[in-house]
């Protein structure tokens, strides 16, 4: 046993942030990606082959898409946005969910396994370049330049002293931190399990490899990793939801009448 | 990328909170992409199947509510029609009635009528042959009497006149002395 460990070296190196940079497959083509493209390909074909013959009665593929474009449509968009104003929105928000719900899904592929969420990039360009601009957008043409201001940043019924206070939280809160914290909030939750996996995976090759009597630890690591990974899945999909929600809710909230 | 890659191999940190820019791009390009195929071609066949599904959900309430109104409208007619057979039927009852009784009326006068002729009719012949009974009597007495008279006085009475005024005078003297003593 010594032996072995003394063969190859044996110094456990934990997993890092270079692990998430793998090293590019061609030119400055890495892994994300290529597998951000490969998502788009997959929901696009995914849709479009449950969406070219359509019936009455759905099949069980078409029922699948249904269910899915369901979740975007009715339980996301129009519960935040509201059954007046949400239709336009529906494909923006079935985007959302579905881009982010399939690319946290590659974290768990086999072979694939990366979730491109994890480099910031990518929900940074989803929510600051698309959801930012489209839900100020919306509520600048419907209440107008000032009254979407004041629409947002002076909720109505506060007293005048609390409004000194209020309204520079409010707007730092709706015109910086949303976006930001839209993003940063799928990109860590990714960033970590991903970690979380590599560390209970790798520990566990490790321990099996080069450790002494510790082998017999390793099926316990393993156990946790496999553990992780169907944690992960709910955490995978439930920032994809809550990605879509928020992004509706946002627009939402800047075409409401009223808070 | 590329100085990226080579700082990893060099052994500098990579700071994972700072977005690249080429990701960026791509992630909006991608996102917009896709974005455009679902809107474009994916959500208006969605809506559509909703909107069918919508328009033969409420078309088959709606042909539903026909049918149940259309019932409805047949009950109410076969009620109306019920209610006016049994009116007919009473009134057609009521008729008969008053029909009957006016048949019954009628052949009670009829045979009212009957009886009081036939009781004319018997009294008419009765005094007929009365009236003649006794004008066959009244020749047959006078014959009689005179026969009678012939054989008591024994003379015979030829002249035919005053034979009748006799017989005449006979007759009315038994007339009144048979009249009081029918009184």
């Amino acid at each position: 046993m010594t032996t072995l460990v003394l063969a190859s070296g044996g110094e456990f190196v934990a997993p890092g942030v270079k692990d998430f940079f793998p090293p590019a497959i061609f030119g400055s083509v890495d892994k994300p990606m290529v597998l951000l493209v490969l998502s788009v390909l997959i929901i696009g074909a995914f849709f479009i082959l449950a969406t070219r013959n359509m019936k009455l009665v759905p099949g069980k593929f078409q029922f699948l898409a249904e269910s899915a474009y369901d979740i975007g449509r009715n339980s996301i968009a129009r519960e935040q946005i509201g059954g007046k104003d949400f239709k336009p929105f529906v494909p923006l928000i079935l985007t959302v969910f579905t881009f982010v719900l399939v690319n946290n899904l590659f974290g768990l592929v086999p072979f694939v396994q990366f979730p491109t969420m994890a480099h910031i990039g990518f929900p940074l360009a989803v929510s600051v370049l698309v959801i930012y601009p489209v839900y100020h957008f919306v509520g600048f043409k419907r209440h107008g330049f000032v009254g979407y201001l004041k629409h947002a940043t002076m909720p109505p019924g506060a007293p005048w002293f609390v409004l000194i206070l209020l309204i520079p939280i409010e707007f730092f809160q709706k015109f910086v931190l949303n976006p930001l914290t839209l993003a940063i909030r799928v990109f860590a939750a990714m960033f970590a399990g991903h970690l979380l996996l590599l560390v209970f995976t790798l520990a566990g090759e490790f321990l099996l490899l080069n450790g002494g009597i510790t082998v017999v630890v390793a099926p316990i690591a393993f156990l946790f990793a496999i553990a992780l990974t169907f944690l992960e899945a709910l955490i995978m999909v439930l920032q994809a939801y809550i990605f879509a929600l928020l992004s509706a809710n946002y627009i939402g909230a800047a075409l409401a009448e009223e808070h | 990328m590329k100085t990226l890659i080579v700082a990893a191999a060099e052994g500098e940190p990579i700071n994972p909170v700072l977005p690249h820019t080429s990701e960026i791009i791509i992630g909006l390009i991608a996102f917009l992409l896709l974005l455009f195929v679902i809107k474009k071609f994916v959500s208006p066949k969605f809506e559509a199947v909703y909107a069918e599904r919508a328009a033969k959900i409420e078309g088959g309430i709606e042909k539903a509510e026909q049918a149940q109104a259309q019932a409805q409208a047949t009950l109410e007619q076969y009620k109306a029609q019920l209610a006016e057979a049994r009116a007919e039927a009473a009134r057609i009852r009521d008729d008969a009635r008053i029909e009957g009784e006016q048949i019954i009326s009628e052949l009670r006068a009829k045979a009212q009528e009957e009886s009081a002729r036939i009781i004319a009719q018997g009294q008419t012949q009765l005094e007929t042959q009365r009236a003649q009974i006794v004008a066959e009597l009244r020749g047959e007495l006078g014959r009689l009497a005179i026969d009678l008279a012939d054989r008591v006085v024994g003379e015979s009475l030829e002249d035919e006149v005053r034979r009748r005024g006799t017989v005449d005078r006979f007759l009315s003297e038994l007339d009144g002395t048979s009249a009081p003593a029918a009184k």
